[in-house]
């Protein structure tokens, strides 16, 4: 493997932040959409709608491609010259706009399994609006959208390596790039499965700790 | 925006959506058919095969595709009893590797899918078809898998969807379906925006209708139908005689 062992452990550092960071804003990102969606105002849950049925029913690769190569473009035309938009923040900003297009589905699913009657007892009590998000449907909300959303991480995770292709330096690029200069695709490519496959198992079993820890109330 | 090039894109594109059904169908089809006794042995086989079942599904589904696909396009031809066998022919091929590594994935995706809609089959009818005299496999056949694949069916849906849009992976590897021939298209024409976002359009034409016919099968193969469809379509017109009529008095 040569001087890889170093490169895959750099590589790793990249998909490892590029996932956390649009997981964090994917997740911000689909509360507010899930959120908005659940108010009565059609014209607002109607645009939501649109985005999440766009945003999942297109290739993740197809995204972005879009966005690198047309920030890209986008910021040449702003700035006057050619400017070339970084690969992570391009993949950050795609892979944020995937996993806030599942998430809101997720989170809206979870809000709608919340029964009726726990937001007019809270009502009732003389809680607020937020009162009745943060200390009512909050809780209740994220605990039934836990194991749903834990596989989103896990699909977040699988799709940091399509950002290789638009010439981000993780674990997939730093792979192939050993793969052709040692002549040893198979190696490297088994090195990367391996990679992958720990950082998931490493997700599902916290995904399952915190299933553990936070089981779905009343069930 | 350039909507000349959009136009050309709209003219130019749908000739890789032959390719990318192409690769969908096959893997599809050839991942179902894989599953099939993959998910019946994960779901009701001896502990060890159930286990190596689970193996097989728990790489596949928790590596990306991308690294599935350039391990068999790139990485098998590192071994030399590969490059000497008869099947290098076919692995040599892109279009091969692709839909090699596609139904591989698939089957993994489509085995877990199944065995959780046949573990969720009540055991009382697996029972009830065996004091019928079903033998096993016609217990399997006509009753448990049919029941199954009602229950699977949701997620099967999504597996269809994911597919198509993993089809767009086959670009890497210098395959021209519609994500393949949109590269193609901006690398000549620098016009990133008009042409993914038509690429974009014709996926979610695509997934839109395999999310419809998801749907139609679902509502087809339903067995719990709303009771005044029903009743109508039980319904038939009395013969003079057997009508219930109030008796005159």
């Amino acid at each position: 493997m040569g001087g890889f062992t170093a490169q895959f452990a750099v590589a790793l550092t990249v998909t490892i932040s590029l996932g956390l960071i649009s997981g964090c804003l994917g997740t911000a990102a689909g509360l507010l959409l899930a959120i908005s969606r659940g108010m009565t105002h059609p014209p607002l849950a109607r645009i939501v709608t649109a985005y999440t049925t766009i945003v999942r029913g297109v290739p993740e690769l197809l995204i972005i491609l879009l966005i690198y190569f047309g920030g890209t473009t986008l910021a040449s035309r702003l700035a006057g010259r050619y400017v070339e938009v970084n690969a992570f923040s391009a993949g950050v900003i795609a892979l944020s706009v995937v996993f806030s297009g599942y998430a809101t589905e997720v989170f809206r699913g979870a809000i709608a399994a919340v029964p009726a009657g726990q937001t007019e007892a809270a009502k009732a009590l003389g809680l607020g609006a937020w009162q009745r998000w943060l200390l009512v449907i909050g809780p209740q909300m994220l605990r039934l959208a836990l194991p749903a959303y834990g596989n989103l991480w896990i699909s977040l995770f699988k799709d940091t390596a399509l950002v290789s292709i638009v010439g981000l330096t993780d674990i997939m690029r730093v792979a192939y790039v050993g793969a052709g200069s040692l002549r040893a695709p198979l190696t490297f490519y088994l090195a990367a499965s391996a990679l992958y496959l720990s950082l998931t198992t490493l997700t599902l079993l916290s995904i399952r700790v915190a299933e553990r820890r936070y089981p779905a109330l009343g069930h | 925006m350039n909507f000349g090039l959009m136009l050309e894109a709209v003219a130019v594109l749908p000739s890789g959506i032959a390719l990318t059904l192409t690769l969908t169908v096959l893997s599809l089809t050839a991942g179902f058919l894989l599953s099939v006794p993959l998910a019946f042995v994960r779901a009701f086989g001896r502990p060890g095969f159930s286990g190596a079942a689970l193996a097989y599904t728990y790489v596949v589904r928790g590596t990306p595709m991308l690294v599935q696909l350039f391990l068999i396009y790139y990485g098998l031809g590192q071994i030399e009893a590969v490059r000497a066998s008869v099947f290098w022919v076919v692995l040599r091929d892109p279009f091969w590797c692709a839909l090699l590594a596609f139904s591989l994935n698939s089957a993994a995706h489509t085995t877990e899918i199944l065995a959780r809609g046949l573990q969720s089959v009540p055991r009382g009818v697996i029972e009830a078809a065996s004091s019928l005299g079903l033998k096993r496999l016609q217990t399997a056949r006509l009753v448990t898998f049919p029941i199954a694949f009602r229950i699977s069916l949701p997620a099967y849906g999504n597996e269809v969807v994911g597919m198509i849009k993993g089809s767009s992976l086959a670009s890497t590897v210098t395959l021209l379906e519609i994500t393949g021939m949109a590269r193609q298209m901006v690398s000549t024409t620098f016009a990133p925006y008009e042409i993914f976002i038509v690429a974009g359009a014709i996926y979610l034409l695509l997934t839109s209708i395999a999310v419809k016919a998801t749907q139609f099968l679902e509502r087809r193969l339903s067995t719990e139908r709303p009771p005044a469809q029903r009743s109508r379509s039980r319904w038939r017109p009395p013969l003079p005689g057997q009508g219930l009529t109030t008796p005159l008095p």
